[in-house]
């Protein structure tokens, strides 16, 4: 699939401003000024991210029609559970700022709806059958982990980052491993494609220049290139932070632990998307390696 | 509204010989001909004299070479590919604004361009690569079966039927309702052995496919092979030519 800049950038913001969102409604949020910059920085991140996933679109203006078919499209799901969780941690980040109250019953609702929007943004791509490799629950596991543990960090909770920055290293290397023989254990091949019987090959492409569906569907990356990156990525988003983190508990251990979670996460996230094989590919000719 | 249809009156769908089909893109030209000028935006070219063109289509005939299992005669298959309009159809429950949907009363499936956001998201639900996003007007395009020609009373009959399937110049195209057993196309899909492309996806398409039939096979060891060319005598001037040369 190709990994488009928008898509990533939300998905890896977004996620990890609900991650944080979730830690500061169950009671890490302060109150005052300080609770002011947590907010802001939870917020940018989260709205920042889904204002940047509406650049991808043919036709924004029309975005808000999004909202109506919440009965069978994760995409209008995602619309409503994001801009509501918005809206409840915004009266929960009005009342820890202004008033100086961490209400923790609406905090633990808003951390719910956080982990929730979460998971429809991971729906958006574990639903599709046509790209196995995300097809899978551990599609939305490793959404979630991602989240959380960006929260965790942020938060500045040792005890709960550490158990994170576990799960989402472990949570990746099974996601990797396994979703790199789903493709072909679903059974897609040319001759499932095609319906023909014996050894099937591309004689001539439908077309010699490219089209949307190649653009869209066609991106391969190199499999030397791919494995580097999986190293640097695990690395990055887990294993670096942990080390970090067993140094000590200094607020700028964490700022340091979070910077290196987001560029591994940001090379993950790239990863998610340049490795996903789309069925398509078979009609010109990409037999699953 | 996304949700699909319980069940369609009909399903209007094609029926495609891949034993007839000669792939000579008459069905995509025609397809792209009629459609850029009628439903919905039409279907623009990018760069189109330039180095690098695209445009959008909404039917695209591959070709493929398959060698039978042990041996034999390898053989080469038009395909030719477009919107299959599947009772199951992952395209349209995935569309967040309710611009796609199935229709109850014949099974098309269309795409409402006014409430289309170009997301893409159904083209990535689709398995077949049936969907194409304009890259002019930001909406998705795909096939509309030529609904604006199947029931258009200004037409002449015999024109009642999908731009691709009355220009085929081969016959291998085939128009018609799948969901009536008695209909000419679900006959023929009967006697021909009609599949379904990729049905482990389960998304039960109502186009159908027939097989190519297997070639020949040969009988004992490889034909005689043709008598050498023996060179002819020349005559005239190069009758000559050779004569004066052999003098030399």
């Amino acid at each position: 699939m190709h990994p488009a800049p928008s898509v990533i950038i939300f998905t890896v913001l977004s996620g990890a401003g609900f991650g944080y969102l979730a830690f500061l409604g169950l009671g890490f949020a302060t109150t005052g000024w300080p609770a002011f910059w947590q907010f802001a920085l939870a917020f940018a991140m989260a709205a920042g991210g889904l204002i940047s996933s509406i650049f991808h679109l043919g036709n924004p203006q029309r975005g808000l029609l999004a909202f109506t078919q919440w009965r069978t499209s994760w995409l209008s799901r995602e619309g409503w559970a994001a801009v509501t969780t918005l809206l409840v941690m915004a009266l929960f980040a009005i009342a820890a700022i202004f008033f100086g109250r961490v209400l923790l019953p609406l905090g633990i609702i808003g951390a719910a709806m956080s982990v929730a929007t979460v998971f429809v943004t991971s729906m958006i791509y574990a639903q599709m059958k046509t790209v196995p490799r995300w097809n899978s629950p551990l599609t939305p596991a490793y959404f979630i982990a991602c989240a959380l543990t960006a929260g965790a960090l942020l938060s500045g909770s040792w005890a709960l980052s550490i158990p994170l920055l576990v799960a989402l290293g472990l949570l990746q290397a099974v996601g990797w491993l396994t979703g790199d023989g789903r493709f072909a254990k679903r059974g897609h091949d040319m001759n499932s494609a095609t319906g023909l019987s014996g050894r099937v090959r591309l004689f001539e492409s439908p077309h010699s220049g490219s089209n949307y569906l190649l653009r869209e569907f066609g991106f391969q990356v190199a499999r030397r290139h791919a494995a580097k990156l999986r190293l640097i990525g695990i690395g990055l988003i887990a294993v670096l932070p942990a080390i970090v983190l067993l140094f000590g508990r200094h607020p700028a251990l964490f700022g340091l632990a979070f910077a290196l979670h987001l560029a591994g996460a940001f090379v993950s996230r790239w990863l998610f998307f340049a490795e996903a094989r789309h069925v398509v590919q078979l009609y010109y000719g990409r037999q699953a390696a | 509204m996304t949700a699909l249809p319980e069940r369609t009156e009909r399903k209007l769908g094609l029926v495609i010989d891949l034993d007839t089909c000669v792939g000579c893109h008459a069905c995509v030209i025609s397809c792209k001909g009629w459609n850029t000028e009628n439903y919905g935006a039409p279907l623009s070219d990018m760069d189109a004299y330039g180095a690098d063109p695209v445009g959008t289509f909404l039917n695209r005939v591959h070709s493929y070479e398959i060698e039978p299992e042990g041996g034999g005669c390898a053989q080469i298959v038009h395909f030719p590919k477009s919107c299959l309009h599947c009772e199951d159809a992952p395209c349209v429950t995935v569309c967040p604004t309710g611009a796609s949907y199935k229709r109850a009363e014949d099974g098309i499936v269309l795409v409402n361009e006014d409430a289309c956001i170009g997301c893409g998201l159904c083209a990535w639900a689709c398995p077949y690569g049936a969907r194409e996003m304009d890259q002019a007007a930001g909406v998705m395009k795909k096939c509309t079966l030529c609904v604006d020609r199947i029931y258009n009373e200004n037409l002449e009959e015999v024109d009642r039927v999908p731009a691709c399937v009355r220009t085929c110049p081969a016959g291998a195209r085939h128009f018609g309702d799948l969901g009536d057993p008695d209909s000419a196309v679900s006959q023929l899909v009967a006697e021909r052995g009609g599949f379904d492309l990729m049905p482990e996806q389960g998304t039960r398409p109502v186009n159908k496919y027939l097989p190519p039939r297997p070639r020949d096979r040969l009988d004992g060891g490889p034909a005689p092979s043709a008598p050498a060319r023996q060179p002819h005598d020349a005559s005239g001037f190069f009758a000559w030519l050779d004569r004066a040369l052999e003098k030399i």
